[in-house]
């Protein structure tokens, strides 16, 4: 192809993409240094005092580091759980329905919450789970006492999973219906003339067939693992559940921004960075090895 | 597909249909307790009377924001940064991803900027860093600053990208041969033929736009210059004190105003609710096509 003379306005087309990535990624990465500094924003990165792993040592020294790195990974790992478990048998379910028009009808009110940000739904739950609230409500009917959910830490973590499962669901289900429909339909038919009953074509033919898209996103959901959802317990906690419901990010937002102290807070982001990046990049060369699975 | 008329197997369907019928349920009955809320009077709403019909049906909650210039503020602040954003997005995109869509033959160094784009995705400064540097920018109160965001859309460049790179080459050549250049052949050829890619981003843009609440949270300094979700955010969700008691969280969710509060938050779902429809038959074809891979 004779695009020889095309290469420099490839280059000037990448000039927008490329200026806007510099000034909001690539320098912000300088500002790693702050990690290794007395940062005093007076005198900025250049001139504040250098003081080496200082931040790194105080932070481990610190009880609020073992409580946010334990609920971090503990409420990050239950929802790569829960978000797997629950379209995985959704997907199913909708699978094995035989009103076509029904399933899309399903599907399209299923998807919806996805859509819908924390901040909105944080107002939705707090009202649902207030003390007034219908889920009170509902279980006064059964003579329990209405309870405070959002001010209680030994629930609160399980709150934060089952409605991240609840938004996100439908949306994630997607991928396993996506799988489904390219099993051959010809293995179906075959099973049932062998007089496979419909348990027996689940376990025999449908959870083989989408095997692999489970696995694959089982490892790529490892880089997830210091991803607990910002967005979400920033919306919905409070100082009563930190015990349980403090994580790095909010942990960050809290010690940087409110609190100024902003080598500690970048120390511990920057840990919480390297630490994802490294799970991302084996997860996706574990993915690329045994999946030949590429973003791109 | 395998047709059975066992007994058990009819009892299934049957049981299967009330059973997703029912999680559907679950996933709009939220959403239509807010709007009953925000119908109701807030004495009964605030004392728990409301169920899943209004008690003491009413507009005085959407009669009361109408006169409200503060959330109004907010809202048209959101719609500014909807409609500049998810334009500079969409830019941004088809020129990140033809490039890119080239091979390393016909594009020198197409790798290395593949790999810098990337490499932002995965790994990032962190909050403070960020914030220092948008700060330094002088961007802080600036609705550029929310416009520009934090970063490209990489996800979408590359699913526009990978459906730019599965579209037969002869397409290309043919228009070079006419002596279309790399502007026109973009413009003119890729753009019509990702439609729906590009619908499936630029829907993606205005969801997100609308829905982000932390960059105006962190980067506008006075209320004035919030969007509506932090502006909500502020409203409804913040539960500001150190040392809150239970008793005293429990005393605050019983004096706001429950109704005007679900007003807003069901003005604010609005927007996603009407172009909801339009999504939803994009974005799956969408992203499947551009994640089908050579």
């Amino acid at each position: 192809m004779k695009t020889k003379g095309y290469t420099k306005h490839y280059y000037l087309m990448l000039l927008p993409g490329f200026s806007w990535l510099t000034l909001f990624s690539i320098v912000p990465l300088f500002g790693i240094a702050i990690a290794f500094q007395d940062f005093n924003p007076g005198l900025g990165v250049f001139h504040s005092e250098w003081i080496g792993l200082e931040n790194f040592k105080y932070m481990f020294t610190l009880n609020d580091s073992k409580t946010i790195f334990f609920n971090t990974i503990f409420i990050a790992v239950m929802k790569i759980i829960g978000n797997m478990i629950v379209p995985l048998i959704f997907a199913l379910l909708l699978n094995e329905l035989r009103l076509a028009i029904f399933k899309k009808w399903i599907q399209t009110i299923v998807y919806l919450p996805h859509f819908l940000s924390w901040v909105i739904l944080s107002g939705i739950l707090l009202d649902i789970f207030s003390y007034n609230g219908p889920i009170n409500g509902i279980l006064s009917i059964f003579d329990i006492n209405p309870i405070l959910f959002f001010a209680r830490a030994d629930l609160f973590p399980f709150i934060i999973v089952s409605s991240d499962v609840w938004k996100e669901f439908g949306f994630n289900t997607i991928i396993f219906l996506a799988a489904l429909t390219g099993i051959n339909p010809s293995l179906y038919e075959a099973a049932a003339i062998d007089g496979a009953s419909r348990i027996q074509r689940l376990l025999n033919v449908t959870l083989p067939g989408i095997m692999t898209t489970v696995i694959l996103l089982s490892v790529l959901s490892l880089g997830n693992v210091l991803n607990a959802g910002f967005d979400q317990i920033f919306n919905l906690y409070n100082p009563l559940v930190y015990s349980s419901g403090d994580i790095i990010d909010t942990w960050v937002y809290r010690t940087g921004l409110l609190n100024l102290q902003y080598g500690l807070a970048t120390a511990m982001g920057l840990l919480k960075s390297v630490i994802s990046f490294t799970l991302i990049s084996v997860s996706y060369f574990l993915a690329y090895k045994f999946a030949n699975y590429r973003i791109f | 597909m395998v047709i059975e008329k066992t007994l058990g197997s009819k009892a299934f369907d049957v049981l299967l249909v009330l059973f997703l019928g029912g999680t559907a349920l679950l996933c709009v009955l939220p959403l239509w307790y807010t709007l009953v809320i925000s119908l109701s009077e807030n004495a009964a709403a605030s004392s728990g009377q409301v169920g899943l019909w209004p008690v003491g049906f009413n507009f005085g909650a959407y009669q009361e924001i109408m006169g409200d210039s503060k959330f109004f503020n907010s809202f048209w602040i959101s719609i500014q940064r909807v409609v500049l954003g998810s334009s500079i997005n969409f830019v941004i995109i088809l020129l990140l991803a033809y490039p890119l869509s080239k091979n390393a033959k016909d594009f020198p160094f197409r790798n290395v900027f593949m790999w810098i784009l990337v490499f932002t995705m995965l790994f990032n400064g962190g909050l403070i860093p960020w914030y220092q540097t948008v700060k330094s920018l002088g961007l802080i109160n600036n609705i550029w600053a929310l416009v520009l965001g934090q970063s490209v859309p990489v996800f979408s460049v590359i699913l526009v990208m990978n459906f730019f790179r599965n579209l037969p080459k002869e397409i290309e050549e043919a228009a070079v041969v006419d002596g279309s250049g790399p502007w026109h052949t973009l413009i003119k050829i890729f753009v019509p033929l990702a439609v729906p890619v590009l619908a499936t981003v630029t829907l993606f843009s205005i969801v997100y736009h609308w829905n982000e609440f932390f960059n105006g949270l962190v980067l506008m300094s006075a209320a004035d210059h919030y969007p509506l979700q932090t502006y909500i955010q502020q409203l409804v969700v913040i539960i500001d004190a150190q040392t809150m008691t239970a008793e005293q969280i429990q005393k605050m969710s019983e004096l706001s105003n429950q109704t005007l509060n679900a007003a807003k938050i069901f003005i604010a779902m609005i927007p996603v609710l009407v172009i909801y429809p339009f999504l939803q038959k994009f974005f799956i074809h969408g992203i499947t096509l551009g994640s089908v891979k050579e």
